[in-house]
C-alpha cells in the first residue's frame, strides 16, 4: 500500500478514455462499478467538452455482484453498438472489475459484432494513465493501420507527416497541435493523419501513408510510431518543440526527414520570449533556483528553457514517468543534480523542502506543496485542473509556445524593483519580506510565517536523502545575533542562507553560529 | 374504472401511493467517496483515509483538487500488486500507513478509514483494522471505518455510511435526562446556527448536531433523543440512531418555506410548544423567506423541469419548485426511495408526478431530450453536453454544497434554479 495525498496519473482506463475521447468513431466499453462515471466530468468539466465520452460503463453494483456481471457486459456492449454505431470499439476493465475477471475482451468476441473490436489489457494496480493511452494508441495503431495504400500524390508531391500524440485532456494539446500544424505547413510539409485527437478508425488505416511521424508527446505516441517505424519504414522526431532552442531544432530535425532545408523557416523565426529574457528587466533572473518536475518530456524541456533561455539555476530536476526516467536522468546530469524519479508525492514534497527553490515548476501537485512551503510556482505539465484548460491561445510549443513560458513563470516571482527595495529596508508595513509580491495582490508568505526548514516536519517517514540528510542532524546552534541578520536576508533566498551557514559551521566544528559566521559563509559560497 | 368506485381524494395523498419507474442500466451516478469532498470540512479535526485504487484517488482530487490545499484532510492508501497478490500483509501495510499519516498529521483526532470498490470486493476487513488501531492510538485518535463504495452507495449516501460508523461511539447520557433535540445530517454553520435562534426562540433549549463540528464535541443519544432528519439521505443513520433509543420525528425536509415550516413544527410538536409560541418564532423568519420567493416565481412559475437522479434530495427539491414556485415537475428521479423518510414530502408531490428510482442513463435522456424541459436537473457529467444541445441545465452536485436549508435560504435556493435561465436570458440578447 502507497499512502498518497495526491497521486500524479489516474488509473490506466482514464488513458483509454482520453484516446477514445479525443477520436471520432470509436466507442469504449467499460467493465466498471457505479461511480467510476466520475471520469465523464474530466472531460465534460475540466477540459468543458461539448459531447459526453463515448464510454459505456456497466455500473454494475454490490447485489450484481452475486448474479452474473459478465452477461451485464455483454448486454452493455451490444446495446452501445447498437445505439452508438461506432466504426471500431474498444472494450476494457476498471480496477474493480480486474479483480472480478470477467473477461471483457472474450465477452465481446463472442458477440461477433461487424467492426474491429479492441480488447485492452490494462493492469489497474501496476500502471497508470499515461500508460494507458499509451498502449491503447497502440493496440488502435496495430489492430487498424494497414500497409502503405496506392500513392496518389497530388502533383506538389509535398512531404507527408503524421502528428501523434495529441489526446483529449492533455495539457496544451489543443494549441500545441495548432501551433505546430501551422509551423510544419508553413514549412511546406503535408499533414496526412493527426492522431488520436480528431482521428475516425480510417484515418488511423491510412497512418501509412506518410513519410515520416512527428511525435508531440512521447508518453503517448512513442510505442505506436516505434511500431509504425518498424512496421512502415516511417522515421519520426525525437525533439519536442517546447522553448525557442528546441523549436529551432525541431525544425531543422523535421527539414532532415521531408529532405529540404531548413534555414527559410529558421530566418523568419522570431520569439518574443528570446528577447524579452534578452532585455535587462530580466537581468535579476539570472540564477533564481528553480526545481522542475512533471511528465519526462515538459520536465527536460522546461529544465532546458530555465537553463538556455531564461539563465535561472536548475536545482532540482524529477519525474513521475518511470517509463522516460532514463531521459530525466540524462538531464539531471546536464545539470549536476540528483534526479527524482518518483510518484511519491510526500516524497517529492520532502525533496522541494530540502531544496529550497526559489520559483517550483511542476504540475497542479506542486501547486500544494508550494503553497505549503511558501514558494512561487507555475505548472509546467499534466495534471492539471480547470483553470489549465484556459479558453486563450496558451500553447507551450512553438515559437509562441516559448511566449507563454516566459509570462507563466516570470509572473509568480517577486518583480525586480520589489525585489531591490525590499533588501534594502525592512519593516515597511505595506512592503516588507513576510509580504507576498504585491502584484499577486499581497497576502503573506506561509515561508515567512513558517521560517523555512525548521517548520517541515523532517520526520518524514521513508524518505532517505543519503546527501542532505546529515545536514540535519548536528547543526550548530545560532546566537539571538546571528538569527536576526539572517532574518534580514530577504525570504526567498533565506532558507538556502541558513542551511549553507549550518553546513559551514558544521564542516568546521563550529558550535554557535555568529553574525560572522554567517558572513564567512555567505563570502565562501560566492566563491564557489 | 367502474363508476361505483369513489375517486379516492387525491388532492390530500399526492403521490403517497406512487409506483415509481424502476430501471436498472447506466448509472450516471457518484460513488459514496464523494461524500469526503464536504464531510472533511465539516468535521475540522477528521482525516479521511480511503483504501482503495488509483481510481479511487484520482476520483477524490478531480474533484476537491482545483483547490490548493496546504494540508489536505483526506488520501488514499492505494492497493497495490503485493497487496493482491498476498505478498504483504494488507493490516500490516495498512498499520505502517495510517502510522505514517498520523505521524504527519499530530493534531488529527478523528480517523476514518474508508471503504472502496476494491477493498470491498477482495474483502478487505477495515472494521477489524478500525479497532486495532483504535486501541493502539487511543486516547489520542478514534479510528472509525465505514464503505464509500460504488457498488454499496450513490453519492451523499457516503454521508450516510459515515454518521452511522460513528453511532456506535456516541455515549448514552445518565439517568432520566431531559429531552434533547438532535439535528442529523450536514447542514452550513450559518444554517445551523439560525436553527437554533428559532428554537430556542420558542423554548427549544437543548439542541445538537450530527455531525458535530468537531470530532470530540459529540451528542449524547438516548431516549430522551428527539431525531429531526435534515437531510433526505440518511437510512442507515436514523436506523441506528433509533436503535440506540432515540425517536425519529415524522417531518418532511426543510426546503423551502413550507418545508422549513412543518420541519419546525414537527420538534415543536414533540418538545410541546404552544402555537402561538411556535408562530411567534416562525412568523418573521417565514415572511421574509415567502418575499424573498416572489421575484424567483416569475422566473419559474409555469415552467417544467426534469430531475436526473443524483442525491436523493431530488424529491424534496420538487415539491419545494412545484408549490411554492410554480414549476411542471416532467420526471422527478432518484438513485433511492425510502417510502417511510419520504412519506411527507410524496403526500405533496402533485399526483401523477412521474418518479423513478434508479437509472438506465440513455434511456432517461431519450425521455428528457423527447420533453425538451425548460430545466433539467443533472450531474456535471451530463451538464455541459446537454446545454451544447441546447437545454438549460441546474447542476445537481451545487445543491448539496450550498447552504439551501431553512426560511433565510429559501429565496437563495430559488435563486439556484432561476441563475440558469437568467444567464440563457442574459446571455441570448
Amino acid at each position: 500500500m502507497q499512502l498518497t495525498l495526491w497521486t500524479y496519473e489516474g488509473p490506466p482506463h482514464v488513458g483509454a478514455m482520453r484516446v477514445a475521447t479525443a477520436m471520432e468513431d470509436v466507442h469504449y466499453v467499460l467493465h466498471a462499478p457505479q461511480g467510476d462515471t466520475y471520469a465523464d466530468l474530466l472531460f465534460t468539466m475540466i477540459e468543458r467538452l461539448q459531447k459526453r465520452p463515448p464510454v459505456t460503463y456497466t455500473t454494475f453494483q454490490a447485489r450484481d455482484l452475486g448474479g452474473d456481471t459478465a452477461e451485464l457486459f455483454k448486454t452493455a456492449a451490444r446495446d452501445a453498438f447498437e445505439r452508438f454505431a461506432p466504426k471500431a470499439m474498444l472494450v476494457g476493465a476498471s480496477c474493480t472489475a480486474e479483480l472480478i475477471q470477467d473477461d471483457p475482451g472474450g465477452l465481446c468476441k463472442a458477440l461477433q459484432l461487424p467492426i474491429p473490436v479492441v480488447a485492452l489489457e490494462l493492469p489497474s494496480y501496476q500502471r497508470k494513465e499515461n500508460w494507458g493511452a499509451s498502449e491503447t494508441f497502440y493496440q488502435l495503431v496495430r489492430h487498424l493501420a494497414a500497409p502503405k495504400t496506392a500513392d496518389q500524390r497530388a502533383e506538389s508531391a509535398k512531404p507527408r507527416c503524421n502528428i501523434l500524440g495529441p489526446t483529449a485532456l492533455g495539457f496544451r494539446h489543443r494549441d500545441d497541435l495548432a501551433e505546430i500544424r501551422k509551423l510544419l505547413t508553413d514549412m511546406g510539409v503535408e499533414i496526412n493523419v493527426v492522431a488520436p485527437l480528431t482521428a475516425t478508425p480510417d484515418d488511423i488505416a491510412r497512418l501509412a501513408d506518410a513519410d515520416f511521424n512527428v511525435v508531440l508527446y512521447p508518453e503517448i505516441a512513442q510505442l505506436s510510431a516505434q511500431w509504425l517505424q518498424r512496421n512502415f519504414q516511417q522515421p519520426f522526431t525525437k525533439t519536442i518543440p517546447i522553448g525557442h532552442n528546441a523549436t529551432c531544432a525541431f525544425i531543422r530535425e523535421v527539414a532532415e526527414l521531408a529532405g529540404f532545408d531548413p534555414e527559410a523557416t529558421l530566418s523568419k523565426a522570431v520569439s518574443r520570449a528570446a528577447w524579452y529574457s534578452r532585455s535587462v528587466d530580466s537581468n535579476y533572473l539570472t540564477g533564481k533556483r528553480v526545481f522542475v518536475f512533471g511528465d519526462a518530456t515538459h520536465a527536460v524541456a522546461a529544465a532546458k528553457v530555465a537553463a538556455q533561455e531564461m539563465g535561472f539555476t536548475v536545482v532540482g530536476i524529477g519525474t513521475y514517468s518511470r517509463e522516460f526516467a532514463r531521459e530525466v536522468r540524462d538531464a539531471a546530469k546536464i545539470y549536476g543534480v540528483e534526479p527524482l524519479i518518483s510518484d511519491d508525492y510526500l516524497e517529492i514534497e520532502a525533496h522541494i523542502a530540502q531544496l529550497n527553490p526559489e520559483l517550483v515548476l511542476g504540475t497542479q501537485m506542486e501547486r500544494h506543496i508550494a503553497k505549503r512551503l511558501g514558494v512561487p510556482c507555475a505548472v509546467i505539465s499534466a495534471p492539471v485542473h480547470v483553470q489549465d484548460y484556459p479558453a486563450r491561445y496558451s500553447p507551450q510549443m512553438g515559437f509562441e509556445g516559448a511566449s507563454v513560458l516566459f509570462d507563466t513563470w516570470v509572473h509568480p516571482l517577486m518583480m525586480g524593483l520589489e525585489e531591490h527595495l525590499i533588501g534594502m529596508f525592512r519593516g515597511d508595513s505595506e512592503f516588507h519580506e513576510d509580504a507576498a509580491p504585491s502584484h499577486l495582490g499581497g497576502g503573506v508568505h506561509a515561508q515567512s510565517q513558517q521560517d523555512t526548514l525548521k517548520a517541515m516536519p523532517l520526520d518524514q517517514p521513508q524518505t532517505t536523502h543519503a546527501s542532505t540528510a546529515s545536514e540535519s542532524i548536528t547543526v550548530a546552534a545560532w546566537d539571538a545575533g546571528a538569527e536576526k541578520e539572517l532574518k534580514k536576508i530577504p525570504f526567498f533566498v533565506r532558507g538556502k542562507a541558513r542551511r549553507n551557514t549550518e553546513r559551514y559551521a558544521t564542516e568546521r566544528g563550529i558550535s554557535v553560529i555568529t553574525t560572522e559566521t554567517l558572513y564567512e559563509s555567505k563570502a565562501y559560497y560566492s566563491q564557489s | 374504472m367502474s363508476p361505483v368506485i369513489p375517486i379516492r381524494a387525491e388532492a390530500a395523498q399526492g403521490c403517497t401511493d406512487v409506483i415509481p419507474l424502476v430501471e436498472r442500466g447506466q448509472r450516471e451516478v457518484f460513488c459514496g467517496l464523494t461524500g469526503i469532498i464536504w464531510l472533511h470540512r465539516k468535521i475540522q479535526d477528521a482525516f479521511f483515509l480511503v483504501v482503495g485504487s488509483r481510481t479511487c484517488a484520482h476520483l477524490i482530487q478531480s474533484a476537491a483538487g482545483v483547490m490548493i490545499f496546504a494540508e489536505p484532510r483526506f488520501g488514499t492508501a492505494i492497493i497495490d500488486e503485493r497487496d493482491l497478490a498476498g505478498l504483504a500483509d494488507t493490516h500490516t501495510e495498512l498499520d505502517r500507513v495510517v502510522n505514517q499519516l498520523l505521524s504527519r498529521r499530530p493534531e488529527i483526532k478523528l480517523l476514518f478509514l474508508v471503504g472502496s470498490c476494491p477493498s470491498e470486493v477482495i474483502k478487505l476487513d477495515l472494521s477489524r483494522a478500525a479497532s486495532r488501531l483504535s486501541t493502539q492510538y487511543s486516547p489520542s485518535v478514534r479510528i472509525l471505518n465505514y464503505s464509500g463504495s460504488g457498488i454499496e452507495t450513490t453519492f451523499t449516501q457516503g454521508e450516510d455510511a459515515c454518521l452511522a460508523s460513528m453511532v456506535p461511539e456516541l455515549r448514552t447520557p445518565a439517568l432520566n435526562p431531559a429531552p434533547e433535540l438532535l439535528i442529523v445530517g450536514t447542514l452550513a454553520d450559518v444554517v445551523e446556527d439560525q436553527f437554533v435562534r428559532i428554537l430556542n426562540h420558542m423554548g427549544i433549549e437543548r439542541v445538537r448536531f450530527f455531525p458535530p463540528r468537531r470530532a470530540d464535541d459529540q451528542p449524547s443519544i438516548g431516549a430522551n433523543t428527539r431525531l429531526l432528519l435534515a437531510q433526505p439521505f440518511l437510512a442507515d443513520t436514523a436506523r441506528v440512531l433509533q436503535e440506540r433509543g432515540a425517536k425519529l420525528l415524522p417531518a418532511p425536509f426543510p426546503l423551502g418555506v413550507e418545508g422549513t415550516r412543518a420541519w419546525l413544527q414537527a420538534a415543536a410538536t414533540a418538545f410541546d410548544v404552544s402555537p402561538e409560541r411556535f408562530e411567534a418564532a416562525v412568523s418573521a423568519p417565514q415572511a421574509r423567506a415567502m418575499a424573498s420567493l416572489a421575484k424567483a416565481k416569475l422566473h419559474l412559475d409555469g415552467k417544467s423541469i426534469f430531475f436526473f437522479p443524483d442525491s436523493q434530495l431530488e424529491i424534496p427539491l420538487a415539491r419545494f419548485l412545484s408549490r411554492e414556485l410554480g414549476m411542471r415537475l416532467l420526471e422527478v428521479g432518484t438513485p433511492y426511495l425510502h417510502r417511510q423518510h419520504m412519506a411527507k414530502e410524496l403526500a405533496w408531490l402533485p399526483a401523477g408526478t412521474l418518479v423513478s428510482e434508479g437509472q438506465d442513463v440513455e434511456k432517461q435522456l431519450d425521455r428528457c431530450r423527447k420533453l425538451r424541459p425548460d430545466m433539467v436537473v443533472c450531474g456535471l457529467g451530463l451538464a455541459n453536453p446537454l446545454e451544447a444541445e441546447g437545454m438549460t441545465t441546474k447542476w445537481a452536485i451545487e445543491l448539496v454544497f450550498t447552504p439551501i436549508q431553512g426560511f433565510d435560504q429559501a429565496g437563495d435556493l430559488a435563486e439556484l434554479f432561476t441563475r440558469p435561465l437568467v444567464r440563457r436570458m442574459r446571455l441570448a440578447a
